[in-house]
Protein backbone atom coordinates (compact mmCIF):
# COMPACT_ATOMS: atom_id res chain seq x y z
CA UNK A 1 0.00 0.00 0.00
CA UNK A 2 2.93 2.24 0.96
CA UNK A 3 6.52 1.44 0.88
CA UNK A 4 9.47 2.97 1.33
CA UNK A 5 12.49 1.48 -0.37
CA UNK A 6 16.10 2.98 0.95
CA UNK A 7 14.46 6.43 1.70
CA UNK A 8 16.61 9.64 2.49
CA UNK A 9 15.54 12.93 3.86
CA UNK A 10 18.00 16.13 3.94
CA UNK A 11 17.35 19.54 5.01
CA UNK A 12 19.40 22.18 5.27
CA UNK A 13 22.79 20.45 4.45
CA UNK A 14 21.75 17.69 6.96
CA UNK A 15 20.46 14.15 6.67
CA UNK A 16 17.29 13.93 8.48
CA UNK A 17 16.27 10.19 7.78
CA UNK A 18 18.95 7.58 6.00
CA UNK A 19 17.94 4.55 4.48
CA UNK A 20 14.54 3.70 5.52
CA UNK A 21 12.86 0.73 4.04
CA UNK A 22 9.39 -0.52 5.20
CA UNK A 23 6.32 -1.40 3.84
CA UNK A 24 3.09 -0.21 5.81
CA UNK A 25 0.84 -3.09 4.36
CA UNK A 26 -2.93 -2.62 4.26
CA UNK A 27 -4.84 -3.15 7.61
CA UNK A 28 -1.66 -3.42 9.15
CA UNK A 29 -1.61 -1.27 12.44
CA UNK A 30 1.58 0.96 13.00
CA UNK A 31 2.95 2.97 16.11
CA UNK A 32 5.80 5.33 15.32
CA UNK A 33 8.03 6.23 18.46
CA UNK A 34 11.13 8.24 18.79
CA UNK A 35 12.57 11.45 20.86
CA UNK A 36 11.39 15.30 19.34
CA UNK A 37 13.11 15.82 16.63
CA UNK A 38 13.90 12.33 15.31
CA UNK A 39 11.96 12.70 12.46
CA UNK A 40 8.27 11.38 12.76
CA UNK A 41 6.74 14.23 11.01
CA UNK A 42 8.94 14.22 7.88
CA UNK A 43 8.54 10.67 7.79
CA UNK A 44 4.58 10.84 8.11
CA UNK A 45 4.74 13.79 5.40
CA UNK A 46 6.77 11.28 3.18
CA UNK A 47 4.15 9.12 3.57
CA UNK A 48 1.43 11.07 2.00
CA UNK A 49 3.25 13.49 -0.53
CA UNK A 50 3.52 16.16 1.46
CA UNK A 51 7.61 15.91 1.18
CA UNK A 52 9.40 14.41 -1.62
CA UNK A 53 12.07 11.81 -0.50
CA UNK A 54 15.56 13.25 -1.40
CA UNK A 55 17.06 9.70 -1.72
CA UNK A 56 15.26 6.42 -2.05
CA UNK A 57 11.70 5.71 -3.60
CA UNK A 58 8.57 6.32 -1.95
CA UNK A 59 5.28 4.06 -3.62
CA UNK A 60 1.80 4.76 -2.66
CA UNK A 61 -0.66 2.69 -4.04
CA UNK A 62 1.54 1.38 -6.55
CA UNK A 63 2.53 4.87 -7.47
CA UNK A 64 5.96 6.21 -7.10
CA UNK A 65 5.33 9.64 -5.11
CA UNK A 66 7.83 11.59 -6.60
CA UNK A 67 6.58 11.30 -10.20
CA UNK A 68 3.26 12.38 -9.12
CA UNK A 69 1.73 15.70 -10.22
CA UNK A 70 0.86 18.56 -8.12
CA UNK A 71 -3.10 17.34 -8.82
CA UNK A 72 -2.49 13.35 -8.24
CA UNK A 73 -0.56 14.71 -4.76
CA UNK A 74 -3.79 15.83 -4.27
CA UNK A 75 -5.73 12.87 -5.12
CA UNK A 76 -3.85 10.77 -2.98
CA UNK A 77 -4.10 12.76 0.01
CA UNK A 78 -7.79 11.77 -0.34
CA UNK A 79 -6.89 8.29 -0.16
CA UNK A 80 -4.66 9.10 2.87
CA UNK A 81 -6.46 10.72 5.75
CA UNK A 82 -4.32 12.82 8.28
CA UNK A 83 -4.63 13.87 11.68
CA UNK A 84 -2.17 16.95 12.65
CA UNK A 85 -1.43 17.54 16.52
CA UNK A 86 -2.60 20.91 15.77
CA UNK A 87 -5.44 19.97 14.38
CA UNK A 88 -5.59 22.86 11.98
CA UNK A 89 -9.54 23.61 10.39
CA UNK A 90 -10.56 26.49 8.42
CA UNK A 91 -12.02 28.95 11.92
CA UNK A 92 -15.08 30.96 9.77
CA UNK A 93 -16.85 27.82 9.40
CA UNK A 94 -18.47 25.18 11.65
CA UNK A 95 -17.46 21.65 12.55
CA UNK A 96 -19.57 20.03 10.00
CA UNK A 97 -18.05 21.74 7.29
CA UNK A 98 -15.07 21.51 8.38
CA UNK A 99 -15.34 17.59 8.39
CA UNK A 100 -17.15 17.57 5.38
CA UNK A 101 -14.35 19.84 4.11
CA UNK A 102 -13.03 16.91 1.33
CA UNK A 103 -16.02 16.41 0.20
CA UNK A 104 -16.21 20.06 -0.43
CA UNK A 105 -12.80 20.40 -2.65
CA UNK A 106 -13.39 16.66 -4.14
CA UNK A 107 -16.30 17.99 -5.21
CA UNK A 108 -18.89 16.01 -4.40
CA UNK A 109 -22.78 16.16 -3.29
CA UNK A 110 -22.47 17.67 0.30
CA UNK A 111 -26.31 17.15 0.55
CA UNK A 112 -26.53 13.63 -0.53
CA UNK A 113 -23.74 12.93 1.74
CA UNK A 114 -25.60 14.42 4.65
CA UNK A 115 -26.61 11.28 6.62
CA UNK A 116 -23.33 10.16 6.53
CA UNK A 117 -22.10 13.31 7.96
CA UNK A 118 -24.48 13.63 10.46
CA UNK A 119 -23.37 9.49 11.41
CA UNK A 120 -19.75 10.33 11.28
CA UNK A 121 -20.26 13.39 14.01
CA UNK A 122 -22.21 10.65 15.87
CA UNK A 123 -19.40 8.06 15.47
CA UNK A 124 -16.78 10.93 17.02
CA UNK A 125 -19.67 12.06 19.52
CA UNK A 126 -19.63 15.38 17.99
CA UNK A 127 -22.90 15.86 16.92
CA UNK A 128 -23.93 18.45 19.40
CA UNK A 129 -21.18 20.59 18.39
CA UNK A 130 -21.91 20.20 14.55
CA UNK A 131 -22.75 23.92 14.25
CA UNK A 132 -19.89 25.16 16.34
CA UNK A 133 -16.88 26.98 15.18
CA UNK A 134 -13.83 24.76 15.56
CA UNK A 135 -11.82 27.76 18.16
CA UNK A 136 -14.83 27.16 20.96
CA UNK A 137 -13.72 23.58 20.91
CA UNK A 138 -11.73 21.50 23.94
CA UNK A 139 -8.76 19.84 22.34
CA UNK A 140 -10.12 16.58 22.55
CA UNK A 141 -12.97 17.20 20.62
CA UNK A 142 -10.59 19.07 18.20
CA UNK A 143 -8.45 15.78 17.67
CA UNK A 144 -12.24 14.09 16.89
CA UNK A 145 -13.14 16.43 14.68
CA UNK A 146 -10.06 16.31 12.39
CA UNK A 147 -10.32 12.14 12.91
CA UNK A 148 -13.79 12.35 11.32
CA UNK A 149 -12.29 15.09 8.50
CA UNK A 150 -10.28 12.69 7.76
CA UNK A 151 -12.05 9.57 7.52
CA UNK A 152 -15.23 11.35 5.59
CA UNK A 153 -13.43 10.24 1.78
CA UNK A 154 -13.22 6.60 3.44
CA UNK A 155 -9.63 6.64 2.94
CA UNK A 156 -7.53 3.26 2.74
CA UNK A 157 -4.81 4.97 5.35
CA UNK A 158 -5.18 7.21 8.42
CA UNK A 159 -2.60 9.12 9.55
CA UNK A 160 -2.30 10.42 13.19
CA UNK A 161 0.52 12.42 13.76
CA UNK A 162 0.91 13.01 17.88
CA UNK A 163 -2.96 13.02 17.71
CA UNK A 164 -2.62 12.98 21.60
CA UNK A 165 -0.39 15.17 22.68
CA UNK A 166 -2.35 17.87 23.73
CA UNK A 167 -5.28 15.99 24.69
CA UNK A 168 -5.46 14.47 28.48
CA UNK A 169 -5.80 10.27 29.09
CA UNK A 170 -8.98 9.91 28.67
CA UNK A 171 -10.06 11.68 25.61
CA UNK A 172 -6.81 9.89 24.61
CA UNK A 173 -7.83 6.86 25.17
CA UNK A 174 -11.24 7.77 23.26
CA UNK A 175 -9.30 8.90 20.34
CA UNK A 176 -7.67 5.60 20.20
CA UNK A 177 -10.80 3.39 20.39
CA UNK A 178 -11.72 5.09 17.67
CA UNK A 179 -8.20 4.62 15.39
CA UNK A 180 -8.85 0.86 16.81
CA UNK A 181 -12.39 1.00 15.41
CA UNK A 182 -11.03 1.62 12.13
CA UNK A 183 -8.30 -0.78 11.86
CA UNK A 184 -10.69 -3.28 12.34
CA UNK A 185 -12.62 -2.22 9.47
CA UNK A 186 -9.63 -2.64 7.36
CA UNK A 187 -8.22 0.72 7.46
CA UNK A 188 -4.34 1.02 7.68
CA UNK A 189 -3.75 3.32 10.66
CA UNK A 190 0.46 4.78 11.39
CA UNK A 191 0.45 6.89 14.59
CA UNK A 192 3.18 8.85 15.98
CA UNK A 193 3.75 9.42 19.32
CA UNK A 194 5.91 9.59 21.99
CA UNK A 195 3.68 8.02 24.37
CA UNK A 196 4.33 4.78 25.16
CA UNK A 197 1.25 4.19 27.46
CA UNK A 198 -0.70 4.64 24.53
CA UNK A 199 1.24 2.36 22.90
CA UNK A 200 0.91 -0.21 25.27
CA UNK A 201 -2.25 -0.05 26.03
CA UNK A 202 -3.04 -0.09 21.92
CA UNK A 203 -1.61 -2.99 22.04
CA UNK A 204 -4.23 -4.59 24.26
CA UNK A 205 -6.28 -4.28 21.66
CA UNK A 206 -5.17 -4.80 18.42
CA UNK A 207 -1.96 -6.35 16.97
CA UNK A 208 0.42 -3.21 15.89
CA UNK A 209 3.83 -2.82 15.08
CA UNK A 210 5.94 -0.53 16.91
CA UNK A 211 8.66 1.29 14.85
CA UNK A 212 11.56 3.52 16.55
CA UNK A 213 13.22 6.22 14.57
CA UNK A 214 16.84 6.30 16.09
CA UNK A 215 20.21 7.26 14.22
CA UNK A 216 18.29 8.69 11.35
CA UNK A 217 17.17 5.08 10.61
CA UNK A 218 13.58 3.29 11.46
CA UNK A 219 14.20 0.12 13.47
CA UNK A 220 11.51 -2.16 15.03
CA UNK A 221 10.95 -1.72 18.48
CA UNK A 222 11.66 -4.93 21.25
CA UNK A 223 9.05 -6.23 23.60
CA UNK A 224 10.04 -3.40 25.94
CA UNK A 225 7.18 -1.87 24.61
CA UNK B 1 -5.21 24.25 -14.68
CA UNK B 2 -8.48 23.83 -16.41
CA UNK B 3 -9.21 27.32 -17.92
CA UNK B 4 -12.78 25.98 -19.51
CA UNK B 5 -13.71 25.16 -16.19
CA UNK B 6 -12.34 28.63 -14.58
CA UNK B 7 -14.45 30.74 -16.63
CA UNK B 8 -17.60 28.32 -16.09
CA UNK B 9 -16.63 28.55 -12.53
CA UNK B 10 -16.03 32.17 -12.60
CA UNK B 11 -19.48 33.10 -14.21
CA UNK B 12 -21.79 30.40 -12.56
CA UNK B 13 -20.16 30.18 -9.04
CA UNK B 14 -20.26 27.74 -6.25
CA UNK B 15 -21.62 29.07 -3.07
CA UNK B 16 -20.01 26.47 -0.88
CA UNK B 17 -16.45 27.11 -2.64
CA UNK B 18 -16.92 30.93 -2.39
CA UNK B 19 -17.50 30.32 1.74
CA UNK B 20 -14.35 27.84 2.16
CA UNK B 21 -11.79 30.98 1.89
CA UNK B 22 -12.45 34.15 4.38
CA UNK B 23 -13.25 36.93 2.54
CA UNK B 24 -10.54 40.01 2.79
CA UNK B 25 -11.86 43.12 3.67
CA UNK B 26 -8.72 44.94 2.84
CA UNK B 27 -8.02 43.52 -0.44
CA UNK B 28 -11.24 43.68 -1.54
CA UNK B 29 -11.35 47.67 -1.26
CA UNK B 30 -8.51 48.03 -2.57
CA UNK B 31 -9.27 46.00 -5.29
CA UNK B 32 -12.42 47.27 -5.94
CA UNK B 33 -11.06 51.32 -5.78
CA UNK B 34 -8.64 50.40 -7.95
CA UNK B 35 -11.16 49.33 -11.12
CA UNK B 36 -13.11 52.10 -10.60
CA UNK B 37 -9.99 54.34 -10.41
CA UNK B 38 -8.47 52.95 -13.75
CA UNK B 39 -11.35 52.33 -15.16
CA UNK B 40 -12.36 56.17 -14.89
CA UNK B 41 -8.86 57.11 -16.81
CA UNK B 42 -9.35 54.90 -19.59
CA UNK B 43 -12.64 56.08 -19.96
CA UNK B 44 -10.84 59.51 -20.37
CA UNK B 45 -8.29 58.66 -22.18
CA UNK B 46 -10.43 56.52 -24.23
CA UNK B 47 -12.38 59.75 -25.18
CA UNK B 48 -8.71 61.28 -25.54
CA UNK B 49 -7.98 58.73 -28.61
CA UNK B 50 -11.81 59.00 -30.28
CA UNK B 51 -11.45 62.73 -29.82
CA UNK B 52 -8.30 63.33 -31.40
CA UNK B 53 -8.89 60.76 -33.82
CA UNK B 54 -11.77 62.38 -35.46
CA UNK B 55 -10.06 65.86 -35.16
CA UNK B 56 -7.18 64.36 -37.54
CA UNK B 57 -9.83 62.67 -39.72
CA UNK B 58 -11.65 66.30 -40.21
CA UNK B 59 -8.03 67.88 -40.83
CA UNK B 60 -7.19 65.59 -43.18
CA UNK B 61 -10.44 65.55 -45.15
CA UNK B 62 -11.33 69.42 -45.09
CA UNK B 63 -8.20 70.54 -45.81
CA UNK B 64 -6.44 68.25 -47.90
CA UNK B 65 -9.87 68.90 -50.20
CA UNK B 66 -9.02 72.61 -50.50
CA UNK B 67 -6.38 75.33 -51.47
CA UNK B 68 -6.04 78.89 -51.27
CA UNK B 69 -4.48 81.20 -54.19
CA UNK B 70 -3.37 84.61 -52.67
CA UNK B 71 -2.54 87.40 -55.30
CA UNK B 72 -0.45 89.76 -53.90
CA UNK B 73 0.47 92.49 -56.89
CA UNK B 74 0.29 96.91 -57.62
CA UNK B 75 -3.34 97.96 -57.29
CA UNK B 76 -3.69 97.78 -60.96
CA UNK B 77 -2.63 95.17 -61.62
CA UNK B 78 -4.81 93.05 -58.89
CA UNK B 79 -7.78 92.28 -60.47
CA UNK B 80 -6.21 91.59 -64.13
CA UNK B 81 -3.66 88.41 -62.25
CA UNK B 82 -7.21 87.49 -60.50
CA UNK B 83 -8.82 86.63 -63.62
CA UNK B 84 -6.05 84.95 -65.15
CA UNK B 85 -5.63 83.28 -62.38
CA UNK B 86 -9.22 82.32 -62.05
CA UNK B 87 -8.60 81.28 -65.83
CA UNK B 88 -6.00 78.62 -65.27
CA UNK B 89 -7.62 77.75 -62.32
CA UNK B 90 -10.78 76.62 -63.87
CA UNK B 91 -8.77 74.68 -66.67
CA UNK B 92 -6.79 72.47 -64.02
CA UNK B 93 -7.81 69.36 -64.17
CA UNK B 94 -8.44 68.11 -60.62
CA UNK B 95 -10.02 71.55 -59.84
CA UNK B 96 -13.56 71.33 -58.96
CA UNK B 97 -14.14 75.31 -58.21
CA UNK B 98 -12.29 78.56 -57.68
CA UNK B 99 -14.08 81.63 -56.02
CA UNK B 100 -12.63 85.04 -55.15
CA UNK B 101 -13.27 85.59 -51.65
CA UNK B 102 -15.50 88.82 -51.53
CA UNK B 103 -14.13 91.73 -49.22
CA UNK B 104 -16.62 90.94 -46.16
CA UNK B 105 -15.04 87.56 -46.17
CA UNK B 106 -11.87 88.64 -46.38
CA UNK B 107 -12.57 91.43 -43.22
CA UNK B 108 -13.98 88.11 -41.63
CA UNK B 109 -10.74 85.98 -41.47
CA UNK B 110 -8.92 89.00 -40.31
CA UNK B 111 -11.57 90.27 -37.48
CA UNK B 112 -9.81 87.95 -34.86
CA UNK B 113 -6.72 89.69 -35.02
CA UNK B 114 -7.67 93.46 -36.26
CA UNK B 115 -11.07 93.75 -35.11
CA UNK B 116 -14.65 94.11 -36.69
CA UNK B 117 -14.19 97.43 -38.27
CA UNK B 118 -10.62 96.83 -40.52
CA UNK B 119 -11.36 99.32 -43.51
CA UNK B 120 -9.96 96.32 -45.46
CA UNK B 121 -10.67 97.96 -49.00
CA UNK B 122 -8.31 100.66 -48.02
CA UNK B 123 -5.15 98.36 -46.85
CA UNK B 124 -3.03 96.22 -49.50
CA UNK B 125 -4.27 92.96 -48.77
CA UNK B 126 -3.66 90.28 -50.82
CA UNK B 127 -7.08 88.83 -52.68
CA UNK B 128 -7.59 85.32 -51.82
CA UNK B 129 -8.87 82.65 -54.24
CA UNK B 130 -10.75 79.91 -52.59
CA UNK B 131 -9.92 76.31 -54.50
CA UNK B 132 -11.85 72.77 -54.03
CA UNK B 133 -10.26 70.15 -55.11
CA UNK B 134 -12.44 66.95 -56.56
CA UNK B 135 -11.43 63.26 -54.77
CA UNK B 136 -8.27 62.83 -57.59
CA UNK B 137 -7.19 65.86 -56.81
CA UNK B 138 -4.66 68.18 -58.69
CA UNK B 139 -1.03 68.31 -59.45
CA UNK B 140 0.04 71.46 -57.62
CA UNK B 141 3.57 71.57 -58.99
CA UNK B 142 1.81 72.19 -62.57
CA UNK B 143 -0.45 74.64 -61.02
CA UNK B 144 2.22 76.78 -59.33
CA UNK B 145 4.62 76.29 -62.75
CA UNK B 146 1.39 77.87 -64.76
CA UNK B 147 0.00 80.92 -62.39
CA UNK B 148 3.80 81.67 -62.40
CA UNK B 149 3.44 81.96 -65.58
CA UNK B 150 0.23 83.67 -66.27
CA UNK B 151 -0.64 85.65 -62.89
CA UNK B 152 3.11 86.16 -61.17
CA UNK B 153 1.51 87.66 -58.14
CA UNK B 154 -0.09 84.61 -57.25
CA UNK B 155 0.56 81.92 -54.85
CA UNK B 156 -0.54 78.52 -54.31
CA UNK B 157 -1.11 77.66 -50.70
CA UNK B 158 -2.09 74.12 -50.44
CA UNK B 159 -2.09 73.56 -46.94
CA UNK B 160 0.33 71.19 -46.82
CA UNK B 161 3.01 73.31 -44.57
CA UNK B 162 0.78 73.24 -41.67
CA UNK B 163 -1.33 70.58 -42.30
CA UNK B 164 0.89 67.63 -41.72
CA UNK B 165 2.60 68.61 -38.49
CA UNK B 166 -1.40 69.58 -37.07
CA UNK B 167 -2.67 65.91 -38.38
CA UNK B 168 0.89 64.23 -37.26
CA UNK B 169 -0.12 65.93 -33.80
CA UNK B 170 -3.26 64.49 -33.55
CA UNK B 171 -2.03 60.96 -34.76
CA UNK B 172 0.29 61.16 -32.07
CA UNK B 173 -2.35 62.45 -29.30
CA UNK B 174 -4.28 59.25 -30.95
CA UNK B 175 -1.42 57.19 -30.59
CA UNK B 176 -0.87 58.06 -26.91
CA UNK B 177 -4.65 57.79 -25.72
CA UNK B 178 -4.41 54.03 -26.37
CA UNK B 179 -1.10 53.56 -25.29
CA UNK B 180 -2.16 55.27 -22.01
CA UNK B 181 -5.11 52.65 -22.06
CA UNK B 182 -2.54 49.97 -22.68
CA UNK B 183 -0.63 51.24 -19.48
CA UNK B 184 -4.18 51.60 -17.07
CA UNK B 185 -4.60 47.23 -18.08
CA UNK B 186 -1.30 46.65 -17.48
CA UNK B 187 -1.12 49.04 -14.10
CA UNK B 188 -4.50 47.32 -13.43
CA UNK B 189 -3.14 44.09 -13.36
CA UNK B 190 0.33 44.74 -11.76
CA UNK B 191 -1.99 46.49 -8.92
CA UNK B 192 -5.12 43.25 -8.71
CA UNK B 193 -1.73 40.80 -8.83
CA UNK B 194 -0.41 42.36 -5.76
CA UNK B 195 -3.68 42.43 -4.27
CA UNK B 196 -4.59 38.84 -4.88
CA UNK B 197 -1.10 38.07 -3.52
CA UNK B 198 -1.61 39.94 -0.59
CA UNK B 199 -4.85 37.87 -0.02
CA UNK B 200 -2.95 34.68 -0.76
CA UNK B 201 -0.36 34.99 2.05
CA UNK B 202 -2.78 36.10 4.11
CA UNK B 203 -4.67 32.90 3.41
CA UNK B 204 -1.22 31.22 3.45
CA UNK B 205 -2.61 28.91 6.66
CA UNK B 206 -6.41 28.31 5.13
CA UNK B 207 -4.60 27.00 1.70
CA UNK B 208 -2.40 24.36 3.95
CA UNK B 209 -5.74 23.01 5.09
CA UNK B 210 -7.27 22.74 2.01
CA UNK B 211 -4.21 21.34 0.32
CA UNK B 212 -4.17 18.97 3.49
CA UNK B 213 -8.12 17.91 2.94
CA UNK B 214 -7.02 16.69 -0.80
CA UNK B 215 -8.16 20.40 -2.90
CA UNK B 216 -6.01 20.86 -6.35
CA UNK B 217 -4.51 23.98 -7.06
CA UNK B 218 -7.27 24.82 -9.73
CA UNK B 219 -9.92 24.35 -6.90
CA UNK B 220 -7.79 26.91 -4.70
CA UNK B 221 -7.16 29.40 -7.03
CA UNK B 222 -11.10 29.48 -8.70
CA UNK B 223 -12.23 30.92 -5.12
CA UNK B 224 -9.84 33.76 -5.47
CA UNK B 225 -9.87 34.25 -8.92
CA UNK B 226 -13.52 34.25 -8.99
CA UNK B 227 -13.60 36.78 -6.40
CA UNK B 228 -11.59 39.20 -7.96
CA UNK B 229 -12.43 39.27 -11.24
CA UNK B 230 -16.15 40.05 -9.71
CA UNK B 231 -14.66 43.00 -7.47
CA UNK B 232 -12.48 44.56 -10.69
CA UNK B 233 -15.71 44.19 -13.20
CA UNK B 234 -18.05 46.18 -10.11
CA UNK B 235 -15.20 48.38 -9.40
CA UNK B 236 -14.58 49.21 -13.41
CA UNK B 237 -18.52 49.53 -13.91
CA UNK B 238 -18.31 52.13 -11.24
CA UNK B 239 -15.83 53.73 -12.16
CA UNK B 240 -16.58 53.81 -16.06
CA UNK B 241 -20.32 55.57 -15.32
CA UNK B 242 -18.64 58.34 -13.32
CA UNK B 243 -16.09 58.49 -15.90
CA UNK B 244 -18.98 58.28 -18.52
CA UNK B 245 -21.31 60.85 -16.57
CA UNK B 246 -18.12 63.45 -15.76
CA UNK B 247 -17.91 63.28 -20.13
CA UNK B 248 -21.22 63.63 -20.66
CA UNK B 249 -21.55 67.44 -18.40
CA UNK B 250 -18.33 68.50 -20.05
CA UNK B 251 -19.56 72.02 -21.28
CA UNK B 252 -20.61 72.05 -25.54
CA UNK B 253 -19.44 75.05 -27.14
CA UNK B 254 -20.04 73.82 -30.50
CA UNK B 255 -17.27 74.63 -33.06
CA UNK B 256 -15.67 77.64 -31.60
CA UNK B 257 -14.69 75.23 -28.59
CA UNK B 258 -12.58 73.81 -31.06
CA UNK B 259 -10.48 70.37 -29.55
CA UNK B 260 -11.25 71.19 -25.92
CA UNK B 261 -15.32 71.21 -25.69
CA UNK B 262 -14.75 68.33 -28.51
CA UNK B 263 -13.33 66.18 -26.19
CA UNK B 264 -15.78 62.93 -25.36
CA UNK B 265 -17.94 60.80 -27.74
CA UNK B 266 -20.25 61.35 -30.66
CA UNK B 267 -23.20 58.91 -31.88
CA UNK B 268 -22.42 54.84 -31.22
CA UNK B 269 -19.04 56.22 -29.75
CA UNK B 270 -20.66 56.52 -26.39
CA UNK B 271 -20.71 52.59 -26.32
CA UNK B 272 -17.54 52.44 -26.04
CA UNK B 273 -17.39 52.80 -22.22
CA UNK B 274 -19.51 49.96 -21.73
CA UNK B 275 -16.45 47.41 -23.33
CA UNK B 276 -14.20 48.61 -19.68
CA UNK B 277 -15.68 46.71 -16.88
CA UNK B 278 -15.55 43.39 -19.19
CA UNK B 279 -12.38 44.00 -19.73
CA UNK B 280 -11.16 44.87 -16.42
CA UNK B 281 -12.76 41.47 -15.45
CA UNK B 282 -10.42 39.80 -18.02
CA UNK B 283 -7.43 41.39 -16.77
CA UNK B 284 -8.44 40.58 -13.09
CA UNK B 285 -9.05 37.26 -13.86
CA UNK B 286 -5.39 36.57 -15.40
CA UNK B 287 -3.74 38.65 -13.18
CA UNK B 288 -5.60 36.57 -10.16
CA UNK B 289 -5.21 33.39 -12.31
CA UNK B 290 -1.57 33.67 -12.93
CA UNK B 291 -0.31 34.83 -9.14
CA UNK B 292 -2.66 32.20 -7.75
CA UNK B 293 -0.88 29.40 -9.13
CA UNK B 294 2.59 30.96 -8.40
CA UNK B 295 1.60 31.44 -5.05
CA UNK B 296 0.23 28.14 -4.48
CA UNK B 297 3.12 26.52 -5.92
CA UNK B 298 5.10 28.78 -3.43
CA UNK B 299 3.06 28.39 -0.40
CA UNK B 300 2.64 24.63 -0.20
Amino acid sequence: MIELSDVSYSYGGGELLSGISLTLAPGSFHFLTGPSGAGKTTFLKLCYGDLLATAGRVTAFGQDVRGLARDEIARLRRRIGVVHQDCRFLDHLPVAENVALPLIVSGRDTAGEAANLADLLGWVGLSDQAGALPPSLSGGERQRAALARAVIMAPEVVIADEPTGNIDWEMSLRLLSLLVELNKMGKTIVIATHDLNLIRSAKQQVAARVLRIRNRGVQLAGADL
Amino acid sequence: MSLGGDIVAVLRGDAQADRVVPPTGFTARLTLFTAAAMAFLAVFALALSLATGRLADRWGSELARSATVRISAPAGQVEAQVQAALRVLRTTPGVTSARVLDAAEQRALLEPWFGPDLPIESLPAPQLIDVVEDGRGYDADGLRLRLTAEAPGAVLDDHTRWRRPLIRAADRLRALGVVSILLIAGATAAMITLAAQAALAANAQVIGVLRLVGARDVYIARAFVRRFTLRALVGAAAGAALATAAIAILPRAGDAGGFLTGLGFQGWHWLWPLAIPPLAAVVAFWATRLAAFRSLRELT
